[in-house]
Order: structure tokens, then C-alpha cells, then sequence
């Protein structure tokens, strides 16, 4: 049961990106389409789980004060892994991500998992943790990748979805839409949560 | 030379700003713009570090992995430069400037963590710039930053006593004013030289 809460936390209720606000350079830059969004997303994870692991198993001989530092360097290690079997494996996720693979070392959602998570916990707990929030945040950058995708360019995954008389907002996949379709979502996401309040005082 | 290095100042400001155009450095961005006055001792300090960092890390790779064959380490070699780097400010700041190293608190270590300026290390050395030149984007890289997050921060605190909607109050109209800045910033990219 504890397991499952480990693991679940991060999709919804303490999703990283909708209610955590963390690791808003990638949430931005990237999901101009669903694949690079995917594509994200699904790297990170593949970070977090393993930085979540490693850390978790030897969090015993960090001393505190260079604990960052170190930290900083386990998700290095991992991200250089990441960017070199991308590159070997799927080039043409590495081309149209580029610089942003290896900015993935200072997304502050995996370091701020690492300090608040993998630093206290078992390495069993961390890893379900890991999987969790990186998929919460696969899921964020998706939703907001398809939404732009599809106004902006009138595509879900490069192929087209409207008929040839449909004019795209090309706006959406240029970087003012980046903030204004993630501002209008968070706004969105607060707006149902006071409904759910109010419902919830309304009934008692 | 000196008029190339001009507009590759002026280009990056304005027509490729890290902030509104790269999305370089969006976390300190959205979370240290409350107050222009805070924002402004924040950018100073990242445009120092980032000037510094453009140049150590352009020497790290060209005398170090290079000659090495250690291509592969450029990521982890250029963050430890970087934490370093930080730290070094942070202890200068503590000593010289007590009153901005209270304001600042929390968000020099943060630095670190600014993925502009890692952006901007990498970004040298895929650009294919010589040392004159990545020093150059290297601080007006910081510019930019500084541009961006002092404009957006007068912006706030013109919100802070503006009506807004509840549910878009917070961060929701920080991302929606962002945008309108970068649709303005969107402009300059006509701009040809």
C-alpha cells in the first residue's frame, strides 16, 4: 500500500510541474510537439529513477556540507549516460532536444527529489519515488506538448488532425505561447481545486 | 571584429534573449522577480558568474578534454567548474556585501542550478566560438538575463495591487505576463543587421 502511495504521488497530487512548479526550462522550451515532450520527459525519468537509486544508496557517507555537490555530480554521471545512448540510439530525439539533454543535470525537479526524497528514504522507496515524478512529469509535458501541437501547428505527433482549411495559431509553438498555454493551465488547475474546496465546505 | 562582437551582444540581448527566447534561466526568472531590487543584485550575480564560467569552461575544453580525447566528460567537468565558481561568489559576497548577501539568501546557490548558465558553457563550445567570443556571449548572455527579469519584475509589482481573477492569482499571471513580454521581445527577431 505505501508502495503504491510512493509511486503515485507524483502523477497527480504532488505532480512536479502543475503543483510543484519545478523544472519550468523544459516544461517551456520543449513542448513545441508531443514527441520532443515525450522525449523529455522519459529521459528524465530515466535520470531520476537512477540518481534516486544511487543517492539513496549512499546517502549514509555524504557529509552534509558538500552533500549538493555531490548530488550534483551522480545526476551528471547519469545525464552524460543518457545523452551518449540517445545519440547512439535515437538520434533524431538527440538532434531536436540538444542542448536541453544535458540541461537536464539542472532541472531542479531531480535535485530537489534528491534533497527531499532519496536523502531520507530506503533505496526501494526512492526508485518507485523516482519513477512516479518523472512520469508525473512525462504526463505534464505531454498534456501541454499536445496542446500546443495541435493549435500551433495542427498536427498530434507530426500527423495532421484538421482538414487543409484549418489555420494554425502559430504563435502556440513559438515561446510566448509556451507561457501563456502553461499559465492558462496552472490557472486551470487552481480554479478546479477552489471548486473542489468550496464543494467540500458546502457539503459539511 | 569589435563590430561582430557588437552585434553578437546586441542579437543575444534583444533578437535571441536567453530568457523570453531560449527559455534559459526560466526558474530564477519566475522566482526571484517580485521585487526589481532583488532582481537586479540576482542578475548581476549570475552575469558575473556566467562571464567567468564562459571563459573557465572554454579553457577546460580546449586544454583539458580535448587534447584528452574526454569530449564525453564536458558535462560533469562543466558543472563542478560551476558549483565551484559559486561557491567562491558566495564566500566574496558574504564578506564584501553583507546586505545583498542577506537579500539574495537562498538563491546564490541556486546559481548552480541556473540552467542558463550551463546553457551558456555549452552553447560556446557547440557555436564553435573562439575565447574572445565566448567571453563576449558569455556576459552578454547575463545581459540578457538581466534585461529580461528586471523588465519582468517591474511588471510584478505593478500586479501585486492589480484585480485578478482567483484563479489565475500567483503564479498563473506571472506565466501569462511573461508571455506578452515575449511576444513583445518576439518583435526584435525582425530586426535584421
Amino acid at each position: 500500500m505505501s508502495a503504491w502511495k510512493e509511486f503515485s504521488k507524483g502523477l497527480l497530487k504532488e505532480n512536479p510541474t502543475f503543483v510543484q512548479l519545478l523544472g519550468m526550462c523544459p516544461t517551456l522550451a520543449v513542448t513545441t510537439s508531443v514527441s520532443n515532450g515525450l522525449g523529455m520527459g522519459l529521459s528524465a525519468t530515466a535520470v531520476l529513477i537512477g540518481s534516486n537509486i544511487v543517492i539513496s544508496l549512499i546517502r549514509k557517507w555524504i557529509p552534509n556540507k558538500i552533500r549538493i555537490a555531490s548530488y550534483i555530480v551522480v545526476i551528471a554521471g547519469f545525464v552524460s549516460v543518457i545523452e551518449m545512448l540517445l545519440k547512439a540510439y535515437a538520434p533524431a530525439v538527440s538532434r531536436s532536444l540538444g542542448l536541453f539533454i544535458p540541461l537536464i543535470v539542472v532541472n531542479c525537479i531531480i535535485l530537489a527529489r534528491a534533497e527531499a526524497f532519496a536523502s531520507r528514504n530506503t533505496v526501494c522507496a526512492s526508485a518507485l519515488d523516482g519513477l512516479g515524478m518523472g512520469l508525473g512529469f512525462t504526463f505534464a509535458l505531454t498534456v501541454i506538448s499536445a496542446v500546443r501541437e495541435l493549435l500551433g501547428a495542427g498536427t498530434i505527433l507530426g500527423v495532421p488532425v484538421f482538414g487543409a482549411s484549418f489555420m494554425p495559431a502559430t504563435m502556440l509553438i513559438l515561446p510566448p505561447g509556451a507561457f501563456i498555454v502553461l499559465g492558462l493551465m496552472i490557472g486551470l488547475i487552481q480554479w478546479m481545486m477552489q471548486k473542489r474546496k468550496e464543494r467540500m465546505h458546502h457539503d459539511n | 571584429m569589435i563590430t561582430e562582437l557588437l552585434l553578437l551582444c546586441i542579437t543575444t540581448i534583444l533578437a535571441d534573449n536567453f530568457v523570453l527566447c531560449k527559455f534559459l534561466g526560466c526558474c530564477p526568472f519566475l522566482g526571484v522577480s517580485k521585487q526589481v531590487q532583488t532582481a537586479v543584485g540576482m542578475s548581476l550575480a549570475v552575469t558575473f558568474v556566467m562571464t567567468v564560467a564562459s571563459a573557465i569552461t572554454w579553457l577546460v575544453q580546449y586544454f583539458v578534454l580535448v587534447p584528452f580525447a574526454m569530449e564525453y566528460m564536458q558535462t560533469v567537468s562543466f558543472i563542478l567548474v560551476i558549483a565551484v565558481l559559486v561557491q567562491f561568489v558566495e564566500m566574496v559576497l558574504q564578506k564584501m556585501s553583507p546586505g545583498l548577501y542577506n537579500a539574495l539568501g537562498i538563491y546564490l546557490p541556486l546559481i548552480t542550478t541556473n540552467c542558463a548558465v550551463l546553457g551558456v558553457a555549452i552553447l560556446n563550445i557547440t557555436e564553435g566560438f573562439d575565447f574572445i567570443q565566448a567571453v563576449v556571449y558569455g556576459f552578454s548572455a547575463g545581459l540578457s538575463f538581466l534585461v529580461a527579469i528586471v523588465l519582468f519584475a517591474g511588471v510584478r509589482e505593478r500586479l501585486a495591487a492589480a484585480d485578478i481573477p482567483k484563479a489565475l492569482q500567483g503564479f498563473p499571471i506571472a506565466l501569462l505576463a511573461a508571455g506578452i513580454l515575449a511576444m513583445a521581445f518576439l518583435g526584435f527577431q525582425g530586426l535584421s543587421f
